[in-house]
């Protein structure tokens, strides 16, 4: 698919340029273009596909559409699946919680679907494709899904509803059932078009820098250390290596697009794939500043189950994609 | 008559640009309007939103969870 464009750098690097093929500054060089421009190409379109697929399901619809009726356990996997196309700011978490709880969502299946927004979204699903391929991408994709649904439905069965903030559970106490309609805009397809191109235009444009540096920074690693580097010390068979990834990207705070191009270098000079894609999940997932967000609706004790239960999910999936990968 | 504008977010990077583009916006048309940023989450909570930045136009949610920008809001402003 892109062949064309390891032409074009080719091209470019080796010929207009004049760099060596095979020499450190020349292989950094064309590494850093390869990538960048099929990254911006990938990223460009997952967020636009998602983004169509976002106007005609705004989370308001969402949480009516998980308000509405009772769904016996399919909501865990419905709130998982809306939160990677519903695209996320950490700092709207926090309205959002309180908005499904409000309305009568489970907590456990409101969890869910805070885990599974930041974990998969249009931007880390580019990412993957452009980094790892289809195969893996799908992986992440459903084992992300996965993954928020156990999550969500241990924390769920845990009655964590006393360990909320008080203010919170005040809420709680006069929830209501929302039966206001959502009103769907109706408009055409076409006249959603220049919104949601708008929309995918400013999430580029927000990781772009992220994606600059994160790839400037694999494509040093990629000319400068040498392949199989890695494989001295971190090797699948070492059974320390997935829980000690995992819970150093925990605090750590980034985004996909950041993380993944280092990631993707790391994996070619010898660190096991499952164990760098746990590691991503739990730097993408999870951090310092979504948790002092979360303390504003959950007690210190609450966010320590909260982190503990997904940073575990994430460390077993760890295991399972060394496994199968 | 003022318009009364709120920006409601609790303090990320979007919500300070949707504030600022109000008040830009507000300065562009040279009208007079009540801008007020609604920072504390509780308070937010009354309006019933899920996602932020919001952005309300005499007690009217117009556009949310997204940045708008300065020629958008003028035309809200103006409606």
């Amino acid at each position: 698919m892109f062949d064309w464009l390891q032409h074009f750098a080719d091209w470019l690097i080796y010929s207009v340029f004049g760099l060596t093929h095979g020499s450190k500054v020349g292989d950094a060089l064309n590494f850093f273009v390869f990538d960048t421009i099929k990254i911006f190409i990938l990223l460009g379109l997952v967020t636009f596909l998602m983004g169509i697929v976002n106007s005609y399901f705004p989370i308001d619809r969402v949480r009516n559409f998980l308000t509405k009726r009772k769904w016996y356990g399919l909501d865990y996997f419905l709130a998982s699946f809306f939160g990677t196309i519903t695209p996320f700011c950490s700092c709207s978490s926090v309205p959002l919680f309180i908005g499904f709880v409000k309305g009568g969502i489970p907590l456990g299946v409101t969890l869910a679907f805070l885990i599974s927004s930041p974990l998969v979204d249009a931007v880390s699903v580019a990412m993957f494709i452009g980094m790892f391929g289809w195969k893996t991408t799908i992986v992440y994709v459903v084992s992300g899904i996965v993954l928020s649904m156990i999550a969500g439905y241990i924390l769920g069965k845990m009655n964590l509803e006393h360990l909320l903030t008080d203010w919170v559970k005040k809420i709680l106490e006069n929830k209501q059932i929302a039966d206001e309609e959502f009103e769907a805009e109706k408009k055409t397809f076409f006249q959603r078009l220049p919104e949601i191109g708008k929309e995918a235009l400013g999430i580029v444009k927000g990781v772009s820098l992220y994606i600059l540096i994160g790839i400037a920074i694999g494509g040093l690693m990629h000319g400068f250390i040498p392949t199989g580097f890695f494989e001295e010390y971190i090797s699948k068979e070492n059974p320390f290596a997935v829980p000690i990834a995992v819970i150093l990207g925990v605090p750590m705070y980034s985004n996909a697009a950041g993380v993944l191009p280092v990631m993707q270098v790391l994996v070619q000079k010898g660190i096991p794939l499952g164990t760098a894609i746990a590691f991503s999940m739990a730097v993408v997932g999870l951090s310092i500043p979504e948790g002092l967000l979360l303390k504003k609706v959950m007690t210190t004790k609450m966010l320590f189950i909260f982190f503990g239960v997904v940073t575990a999910c994430i460390i077993i999936s760890g295991y399972l994609f060394n496994l199968i990968l | 008559m003022k318009k009364q504008v709120k920006v409601l977010g609790p303090g990320c990077a979007k919500c300070k640009t949707t504030y600022n583009n109000v008040l830009e916006a507000v300065k562009q048309l040279g009208i007079e309007a009540d801008v007020t940023k609604i920072e504390d989450i509780e308070e937010m909570m009354k309006y019933n939103v899920l996602t932020t930045p919001v952005l309300m136009v005499d007690d009217v949610i117009k556009i949310k969870g997204r940045v708008a920008d300065i020629n958008e809001i003028k035309t809200l402003l103006t409606a």
